[in-house]
């Protein structure tokens, strides 16, 4: 690369200096400004800003660059719009620290806000206070990485999302962390894409949110503590590793919600103490593997319509119900998983246990038809039908068993 | 009265039965702890056994110690002291026995193992409490039912029956309720029902007081606002105290009008 050097103070010099190829933003005059550098860079040219506040808003960058913070300069948008936007192809933008985002309730302004671009890198980036954090719409081939996200949502209908896809492909969204938006990542339309190694915590809505998405993978990342857990609609071909769901508590919420998925991947996973580990309603073809559903409310609760799901080698850890199911079995196949409470013996010792276990509890098809009598829990009434029915099933699922239900956890 | 308070009180302390009930709270309290690390975890275990041993056993020595003691009970009554200061001291004295039981055989293990450290501390309270207060509900209907049956054997009977009612076919009856009627908004009716039966008033008190009330969905919404708050919590130990008040007060109107 050429290099070329500009110090925004001295703009005059900028004609003698272009040969570096590289140009440095300071902070140290009045009219240093990073719009400035970037009107007078070159496409390919290298901008590195150093530390320091600028009060900046709607920077936009229209021609290929990048920009390289130096000891994360501030930009600070003072809640009047977007901080920058791309409009270029190739666009790196690296180290900056951008806060202030203006809020409004008929634009999604944004700090980074990427329109109809290619080859684009967001990477170790702070945001703090942002409406929307990283905003890509229509783009392709992206990174973005490393970036930390602190919001400051408390209502849904005045906050945005922290990653937010439109119509887009091809991008990698990796090691983010999130925190305190509505939702942490959303997709919608985005195809082709990864998200691992994110840390989404404290949203208000959706720790991870995507729908119509189809043929992405998500793995590694963790989603705790948000309003109502991760919900993912109306997608083909998604694959979920090595994800945890945890803690998302509260009357309405789950660890994840599966809603019109087709023919997913969920392996390995750990959901642990959610009020519902897996909520599914229209998801066909799913295979859950590997997964270890530990001390939530429900482990898994297939609403209607889900055909063809498999289940097997899952551990089911002290889960109050570890299946709720309504209607007819559907092709859906439980076999070889793990539960904790599981009684039987295995007289072969060859691990697998002698009786086929029953994941549905009388009380649990009853909470499903009338909700209000979960306030019967933990009733001795309740234990005495459930052990009646495990006897002679009359009510739930005759044939919705494990026929091989494991002696120990699956490691 | 305290005369007769303290003796039934000392003889029930110097029984076999005290002592095997405490030692059954201490082994149990132990037990669950060495099992089982997490306090708030034991917790819960322990509401089970707490919510239907308490009224079970109070409802047993209940009328067991009134047939027992029938004959000195005459004897009593043969001297110039008043009817409800003999039929309160009895009842007062094996209520607080059995309490005392079930306090220091549950507390004596939790306080070893640090529940002072732990923020279950007030739920652990509220159980201890409740486990009480079932003890002295359940001993005050079985001294009403010990004073309507002359026949040990009715007693006994009856006995056990009022505890299965309460601990089972209360819940059966309710939920066949729930079961038939689900078109209708249930909800205020749930709340409204548990109220006429303390051992389910006891449950909901202390679930809630747990975090398992998330699971309760939208129907626990509506208890949580009720029992969730300082009001209903209140309003609920209140009602747990009607359920003391009214059998006592029953207690002395009918033993004042017995023919012994």
């Amino acid at each position: 690369m050429i290099h070329k050097k500009i110090f925004i103070p001295l703009i005059l010099f900028i004609s003698f200096t272009q040969i570096f190829g590289q140009i440095v933003v300071k902070k140290s005059d009045k009219n240093s400004s990073i719009q400035e550098a970037i009107n007078s860079a070159a496409p390919g040219d290298t901008l590195f800003v150093e530390q320091g506040v600028y009060y900046e808003f709607d920077i936009s960058i229209t021609k290929p660059l990048t920009l390289i913070g130096l000891n994360y300069p501030v930009i600070d948008g003072e809640e009047k719009g977007n901080i920058i936007q791309v409009a270029s192809d190739s666009v790196t933008i690296s180290g900056f620290k951008l806060i202030n985002v203006g809020a409004s309730y008929t634009k999604e302004y944004s700090a980074i806000h990427t329109f109809n671009v290619s080859n684009f890198t967001i990477e170790n980036n702070i945001f703090e206070n942002p409406y929307y954090a990283i905003h890509i719409e229509k783009s392709k081939r992206g990174i973005i990485r490393k970036n930390i996200i602190h919001g400051n949502a408390k209502v849904e209908s005045s906050s945005g999302n922290g990653i937010h896809l439109w119509h887009s492909a091809r991008v990698e969204i990796i090691d983010n962390k999130i925190e305190q938006m509505r939702d942490g990542i959303y997709l919608e339309f985005v195809k082709h894409s990864t998200v691992k190694g994110n840390e989404s915590r404290k949203n208000i809505r959706y720790g991870l949110h995507f729908m119509f998405s189809n043929n992405n993978t998500y793995d590694n990342n963790v989603f705790e503590n948000n309003g109502a857990g991760v919900a993912v609609m109306f997608s083909k071909n998604i694959f979920m590793r090595n994800n945890t769901f945890k803690l998302n508590w509260g009357t309405a919420s789950y660890g994840l919600l599966l809603k019109e998925i087709y023919d997913a991947n969920i392996i390995d996973n750990i959901f642990e103490k959610n009020t519902i580990g897996i909520s599914a309603e229209g998801s066909n073809r799913v295979t859950y593997e590997g997964n270890n559903f530990i001390s939530n409310g429900w482990a898994i609760r297939f609403l209607g319509a889900c055909y063809g799901n498999k289940l097997h080698q899952n551990n089911f850890l002290n889960n109050a119900f570890d299946i709720s199911y309504s209607g007819r079995l559907n092709g859906n196949l439980f076999d070889k998983n793990y539960w904790s409470e599981y009684t039987g013996y295995d007289l072969n010792h060859d691990g697998i246990g002698d009786i086929p276990y029953r994941p549905i509890k009388l009380f649990s098809y009853i909470v499903n038809r009338t909700p209000e009598s979960i306030i019967l829990l933990r009733s001795l009434f309740i234990d005495i039908i459930n052990f009646s029915e495990k006897v002679s099933p009359v009510f739930t699922p005759d044939n919705l068993k494990d026929f091989h239900p494991l002696m120990k956890p699956v490691k | 009265m305290l005369k007769i308070l303290k003796y039934g009180f000392f003889d029930l302390m110097r029984s076999r039965w005290s002592y095997i009930y405490f030692l059954f709270y201490l082994s149990l309290g132990f037990i669950l702890l060495f099992l089982n690390q997490d306090v708030g975890k034991a917790v819960i275990t322990l509401l089970n056994i707490i919510l239907i041993l308490t009224p079970l056993i109070g409802t047993l020595f209940g009328v067991m110690y009134y047939y027992n003691s029938r004959e000195f009970t005459e004897l009593l009554l043969a001297q110039p002291i008043k009817r409800s200061n003999i039929f309160l001291g009895q009842y007062l004295g094996i209520a607080l026995s059995l309490s005392l039981s079930l306090v220091l055989g549950l507390g004596i293990p939790f306080l070893a193992y640090g529940i002072f450290q732990s923020s279950e501390i007030f739920n652990f309270f509220i159980l201890i409490l409740i486990g009480a207060m079932l003890t002295f509900i359940f001993v005050a209907l079985a001294f009403n039912i010990a004073l309507i049956f002359e026949d040990k054997i009715k007693g006994f009977g009856f006995a056990i029956l009022t505890w299965l009612f309460f601990a089972v076919i209360y819940d059966g009856i309710f939920l066949i309720l729930l079961l038939v009627f689900d078109d209708y908004p249930l909800d205020k009716f749930a709340l409204f029902t548990t109220v006429f039966n303390p051992i389910d008033l006891s449950r909901i008190l202390i679930l809630l007081k747990l975090d398992i009330s998330a699971l309760l969905g939208y129907t626990g919404a509506v208890f949580q606002n009720f029992f969730g708050t300082n009001f209903g919590m209140f309003s609920s130990i209140t009602v747990l105290s009607f359920w003391i008040v009214l059998p006592v007060t029953f207690i002395i109107y009918k033993s004042k009008r017995k023919d012994f």
